[in-house]
């Protein structure tokens, strides 16, 4: 008997919008959202309290001071803000993800939602976009904090350009946390316990957040030649350097928010001296060019986001669904 | 359409070389409570998630309400409630809240949704405890619960996974009640159980499942007659007389032997013959001078189905 087509039928994304209100409700009023709002607030306003303090003493000429709120990094406290939201992001992002999947398998509640008519499509993805709203609105909050504390302490107005490239940083940000959260749904789905998937999810953010720099400078190191005669030898070394370390989403972060707050960055290798006729030192770029210069490193984080996304999506297709 | 609401044909689920399920046939009619029993890890729970869709099938048809749950999974589940085994709820919401989630994944409109819940508690008493926290819940609430949910969704089949499991006797019996109350709706009720005598009492048929493979399927008097024998069996205790000489001339019984373990002296008899031969059996103790102190007709019980068919099993073996 010839077997028929097992393509089936109905949208994939039945029910899409139930999971997700749910989940994004469900984060809203959790415990657990405040203790991360707490850790986001504690680990944020030093470093904005600090650097709105430096700033007022300023006295030069400054085109972008409102950005340099976000950049700056005070003596007293050597953490600019930017730099706090490195680690905090992928903390917040695993700690509303590490357990999406496997708590519903613990409660076993998956069994009983999946009997009703919905596709696991629109289960995983609704759990995934539920975090993600809930990370841009905390993100968003703690943005507008920032600006807001900028406007009363400084008591001037950003430029529309100005928030104009706060907001890209914001949508980088929320990116950057879209692929922790994409990770941590990844190990939520591979583990039934939610302490081994949560210590997973923490292992992979240190290790690339401590371990691969110096394993990436290790790596160049070992390729590198005993001698360099050229520029060009000089060149390759530094961009293996770069390609090895941009595989960790910390490094793209970074370097997609060093080119939206630092007008005049123009490139994150060195410069030849060719490169630099016409160059006016400490120029900065109009925000097009910065958005063309830092547009791979986007498009690496929202590749990767997908990347694991779909790694997940596909396990969890496989995974039976009894307890 | 045939009046079946559950068409299984050839169904086959391979796990590598294990055959979890072995080609199994089963027809569900409508309005009827089927029983699926078996020992631990026969295939009773995996049959039911590939009737789901939940699982995918290695082989065979399944047909459940015209459809076809590997390609029409959703229109399936729409129309098939399912209570788990060991049912869970969102801890952290209410009961009425936890029901809204599931009608908003039904898509059933607002407005229909608070009616029908509150409609669905009430049918399972549990319209006191409408907005409280499932967490102060007892395991027979959740499971009542789990029906109310099935209620509200109005499946025309109910597929209930070891309803009756860690529940204490009173729990037992609420639910099976409204088991019974599903099918006065016109619910077909699939009911899969180790519990044997408790799920005696509600099915109208059932399959007893062994190594993936239904071994019998039937009413509960045919399933008796098909592994303990044709027969009537009666129990008769009297005083003050030989039973098994005085019951041998009566027409009809066929063999008289003690009941109990041999030597226990219980004075009981069991009795069996081709009919109901009660009235000639009390006629003939009391005309012969004994005193009859107990006369009962013996219910084949499931329990024994089951034990004596395993019995076989293992002696065959």
């Amino acid at each position: 008997m010839p077997r028929k087509p097992t393509q089936r039928e109905g949208s994939p994304f039945t029910g899409l919008g139930p999971v997700f209100m749910k989940e994004f409700a469900d984060h809203l009023s959790s415990a657990r959202m405040m203790v991360l709002m707490l850790f986001v607030i504690v680990f944020g306003a030093f470093p904005v309290a600090s650097s709105l303090q430096q700033l007022r003493t300023v006295t030069e000429q400054d085109s972008y001071l409102f950005l340099r709120i976000f950049t700056s990094a005070p003596e007293s406290l050597p953490i600019s803000f930017v730099f706090a939201l490195n680690f905090i992001i992928p903390i917040m992002a695993i700690g509303l993800g590490f357990d999406a999947v496997n708590s519903e398998f613990n409660r076993r509640t998956l069994s009983r939602v999946l009997s009703q008519p919905i596709y696991r499509d629109a289960l995983l993805l609704g759990k995934f976009l539920g975090g993600l709203a809930t990370l841009a609105v905390a993100l968003a909050a703690l943005w507008l904090i920032v600006f807001g504390a900028g406007l009363l302490l400084l008591g001037l107005p950003p430029r529309g350009v100005e928030v104009a490239r706060g907001a890209c940083f914001l949508l980088a940000a929320i990116a950057y946390g879209g692929v922790w959260l994409a990770a941590s749904l990844l190990f939520s789905v591979i583990f039934r316990s939610t302490a081994t998937s949560a210590l997973c999810a923490l292992g992979l953010w240190l290790f690339f957040f401590l371990l691969w720099p110096m394993i990436a400078s290790a790596i160049t190191i070992g390729f590198a030649p005993s001698q360099i005669h050229s520029a060009e030898e000089y060149l390759a070394v530094e961009q293996l350097g770069l390609v090895l370390a941009r595989f960790s989403p910390g490094t793209l972060f970074s370097e997609a928010v060093v080119g939206l707050l630092n007008p005049e960055t123009r490139t994150f290798a060195s410069m030849l001296p060719a490169q630099m006729r016409g160059v006016i030192p400490g120029a900065p770029l109009p925000l097009d060019q910065s958005l063309i210069l830092i547009w791979p490193q986007i498009t690496g984080l929202i590749a990767g986001m997908i990347v694991v996304f779909a790694a997940a999506y596909v396990i969890f297709q496989r995974e039976e669904v009894r307890a | 359409m045939s009046d079946n609401v559950i068409e299984v044909r050839g169904l086959l689920k391979l796990y590598g070389a294990t055959r979890a399920v072995d080609a199994i046939d089963l027809d569900i009619r409508r309005g009827e409570i089927f029983g699926l029993l078996g020992p631990n890890g026969a295939g009773k729970t995996t049959t039911i998630l590939m009737l789901l869709g939940l699982t995918e099938t290695s082989g065979g048809t399944v047909n459940v309400l015209g459809f076809d749950p590997v390609r029409q999974p959703l229109q399936v589940k729409r129309r098939v409630g399912y209570l788990p085994d060991a049912v869970g709820f969102y801890d952290h919401l209410t009961a009425r809240e936890n029901l809204r989630y599931t009608a908003r994944l039904l898509a059933i409109p607002r407005r229909d949704a608070e009616k029908r819940i509150s409609d669905a508690m009430e049918s399972v008493q549990l319209a006191d405890v409408l907005d409280k926290r499932v967490a102060t819940f007892s395991r027979g609430m959740r499971q009542r619960l789990g029906i109310a949910e099935i209620v509200m969704k109005q499946a025309e089949v109910a597929i209930l996974d070891e309803p009756t499991s860690g529940l204490d006797p009173h729990a037992t019996f609420e639910l099976l009640e409204m088991i019974r109350g599903l099918k006065k709706a016109g619910v077909a009720v699939l009911i899969s159980s180790h519990l044997l005598d408790r799920v005696q009492s509600v099915c109208d048929r059932v399959a007893l499942f062994n190594r993936g493979k239904i071994a019998l399927m039937g009413s509960v008097v045919e399933l008796a007659n098909q592994v303990l024998g044709a027969g009537h069996p009666i129990l008769v205790e009297a005083s003050g007389i030989d039973i098994a000489g005085a019951l041998r001339g009566v027409e009809g019984v066929q063999t008289v032997v003690p009941e109990g373990p041999q030597g226990s002296g219980s004075g009981a008899w069991r009795v069996i013959a081709d009919r109901d031969v009660r009235a000639a059996v009390a006629q003939r103790i009391v005309s012969s001078g004994g005193s009859l102190t107990r006369l009962a007709d013996l219910q084949p019980s499931l329990e024994e189905v089951y034990t004596r068919y395993f019995q076989e099993q293992r002696d065959a073996a």
